[in-house]
């Protein structure tokens, strides 16, 4: 109360707002631009530039990105790579969460001698950068015989994932007490029964953000797709680099606009629907 | 038989002796209170009866049979936690229901327990409630509701009271002597609090540094306390203290208090009710007198009336408590509402010495 009122009403319209204005315009412009373009036909882009209002909505541009516009030899549209993207995040997503979660709640939980140790050991892996793993994974899809397939990329998520759960669920499991453990170990209930029926119950704000989290990165994940994906079986994101690399004709800005945002929709929805649990959750696991 | 039996227990974490050598013996339909200061090692006394910690080294029996290496959840318990522990996702019936599930018990036999015991804990309106819906209370009552519904050899309680406001704490607690009295369970119950272990308890262990002091049942644990450590801690305020030199007259034993403090104070006679015989060894030397601060009243026609310096006043209403200057040592007395003497002014009190204590004050034991 006493921070927000000693912001004057003169600094907060003369100075805060505006800057927090220009900010968010900053952000959004590009954005903005991208959908304009999604509505604006091939001539009318060629003849001006990428910058402008449409004259009139052109919605074929979505349809061709949906499903008709040729890359790479092939006249599809990005409607394939949508599916192998959700191929891949959808069991990523969901089995990284899983394990993460019982990670978490045998390291918080199920202390056991060098439970910090291998807690530390776990969490370094969100500090790897993704091109250091590049050759082992090369050489582990080689040998689990995976190469250029969609199942490479989930084991790849689920296996870089792990860090990330595992450090979301055990610092939120730390919280719980350990009393409600031992009660239930008296009342009978093995390891398996007490995270059934005691720990998941507790854990949806974990666990939503857990999944928008792994959710919107396994999606956006661009390096792997399309190092270890060919072909029919790239992710959308390496999708849309081949369609921006169709440079034998002039570039289709309206329907490369289009398949960008179609490729986002996604995310969006999660953020949409899940946003709020998100910053409610992670706020949650950092005060108590 | 008894229902516990505890011989040579150790616990010891990395460096740290947390238990240095626990003999229990508790028969059926005891309630025996571990009472101590945080960090003496009641709750972890507690864990390994539960089987949640592993003894270093010792033994536990739980109606005669040895429990090492048996689950808490086989070693025929029943436990009711600080924090109350209930099942946050499950509705006050889940939460006493849940062990009973996961034994296999029938659905019939579930519905008559928890019949039986909502009945007797007054929690019949509240079963379709979440913990979160409950008073402090009430959540205390429905996770005496989850111990009492398994009807086991032992139940285990861990400062159940501590979480709840004062009103509420006395309420409860008369509610479990109630309970205890109705069902002869046999429960070991670990407090911080003094007056709990008072008021329930029918034997008490004074629990300090990992040891158990002295385990008798709450009047003797009052009235002649092992050491100074319980003198102190048994009693609110607690028993006062006053250094003395012992000395024989006319066939009895006297304390002569304020010897030690060498001000120019005038030294104080007591005669004491120890035999004298008994003590023959300590005449001529110093001690520790302990003296019960309800043992001093205003005035009066004890035998011993002592003149003190009266240096503050606290009325609760019910009775007076003063901070009196004896002889060179503050001590508390414990006197009737109507008692007001004068702050800042000698008065004249009389000592009821009939239940006086003498310490060793190199070992602090109780010599007498």
């Amino acid at each position: 109360m006493a921070e927000a009122a000693a912001l004057s009403r003169a600094s907060r319209y003369g100075f805060v707002y505006p800057v927090l204005i220009g900010f968010a315009v900053f952000f959004l412009v590009p954005m903005v631009v991208v959908v304009l373009n999604s509505l604006r036909s091939f001539e009318e882009i060629t003849q001006s530039s990428v910058l402008g209002l449409p004259r009139s909505f052109q919605w074929r541009n979505w349809t061709e990105a949906w499903s008709g516009y040729c890359m790479a030899g092939s006249c599809t549209g990005i409607r394939p790579y949508m599916w192998n993207s959700l191929v891949i995040a959808i069991p990523a997503t969901i089995v990284s969460t899983l394990i993460g979660a019982i990670n978490g709640y045998v390291l918080s939980l199920w202390r056991f001698r060098g439970a910090a140790t291998l807690f530390a050991i776990i969490t370094f892996g969100v500090f790897l950068p993704a091109q250091m793993k590049l050759v082992p994974w090369a050489i582990t899809l080689r040998n689990l015989d995976l190469s250029n397939t969609v199942g490479a990329l989930v084991l790849i998520h689920i296996v870089g994932g792990i860090s990330f759960t595992t450090l979301f669920c055990r610092n939120f499991y730390v919280n719980v007490p350990l009393d409600l453990i031992r009660a239930a170990r008296v009342d009978g209930a093995d390891f398996f029964q007490i995270f059934r029926r005691i720990i998941l119950p507790l854990s949806p704000p974990i666990l939503i953000v857990t999944v928008i989290w792994q959710f919107t990165n396994i999606w956006n994940e661009f390096l792997f797709g399309i190092t270890f994906s060919e072909g029919a079986n790239r992710p959308v994101t390496a999708a849309l680099m081949a369609l921006n690399a169709n440079v034998a004709q002039a570039r289709e800005y309206g329907i490369e606009s289009a398949a960008v945002l179609i490729a986002a929709i996604p995310t969006l929805l999660v953020y949409i629907f899940g946003g709020k649990y998100f910053l409610r959750g992670l706020a949650a696991g950092a005060v108590k | 038989m008894s229902a516990l039996s505890i011989e040579a227990l150790r616990v010891t974490l990395g460096s740290a002796e947390i238990l240095m050598g626990i003999d229990l013996e508790i028969d059926n339909g005891e309630f025996i209170v571990l009472v101590g200061p945080s960090g003496c090692g009641k709750s972890t006394l507690l864990s390994v009866i539960a089987g949640f910690e592993q003894p270093s080294s010792g033994r536990v029996r739980i109606a005669g049979r040895d429990v090492a290496g048996i689950a808490p959840k086989d070693r025929d318990i029943a436990m009711v936690f600080q924090s109350y522990a209930l099942y946050p996702g499950m509705t006050v019936r889940g939460n006493i229901t849940f062990g009973m599930q996961c034994r296999g018990v029938s659905k019939g036999e579930q519905e008559a327990a928890v019949e039986r015991v909502a009945k007797l804990l007054q929690v019949g309106p509240l079963l379709n409630r979440k913990p979160s819906q409950l008073s402090g209370g009430q959540r205390q009552r429905v996770a005496m509701g989850r111990a009492l519904v398994r009807d086991p050899v032992l139940f285990l309680f861990d400062e159940p009271l501590s979480n709840l406001d004062a009103k509420l704490r006395v309420e409860m607690r008369m509610e479990i002597k109630r309970l205890h009295q109705r069902l002869g369970t046999t429960i070991v119950y670990v407090t911080h609090d003094q007056i709990e272990a008072m008021t329930l308890a029918t034997r008490i262990a004074v629990m300090h540094g990992g040891e158990i002091l002295q385990f008798d049942d709450p009047q003797t644990i009052y009235d002649q306390p092992a050491n100074l450590f319980v003198a102190g801690f048994m009693g609110s305020p607690p028993m006062n203290v006053v250094p003395v030199r012992l000395e024989a007259g006319d066939g009895a034993l006297v304390a002569i208090a304020g010897v030690a403090s060498g001000d120019g104070q005038p030294t104080v006679r007591m005669t004491l009710p120890q035999r004298l015989d008994a003590l023959q060894s300590w005449i001529g030397k110093s001690a520790l007198l302990g003296i019960r601060p309800e043992c001093i009243a205003l005035g009066g026609n004890a035998p011993e009336r002592i003149t003190a310096q009266v240096e503050m006043i606290e009325p609760t209403g019910a009775e007076t408590i003063a901070v009196l200057n004896f002889a060179g040592t503050e001590i508390v007395a414990r006197m009737d509402a109507e008692s007001r003497p004068a702050v800042g002014v000698p008065a004249e009190f009389s000592f009821d010495l009939r239940k006086a204590c003498l310490f060793d004050a190199d070992t602090q034991r109780r010599i007498a």
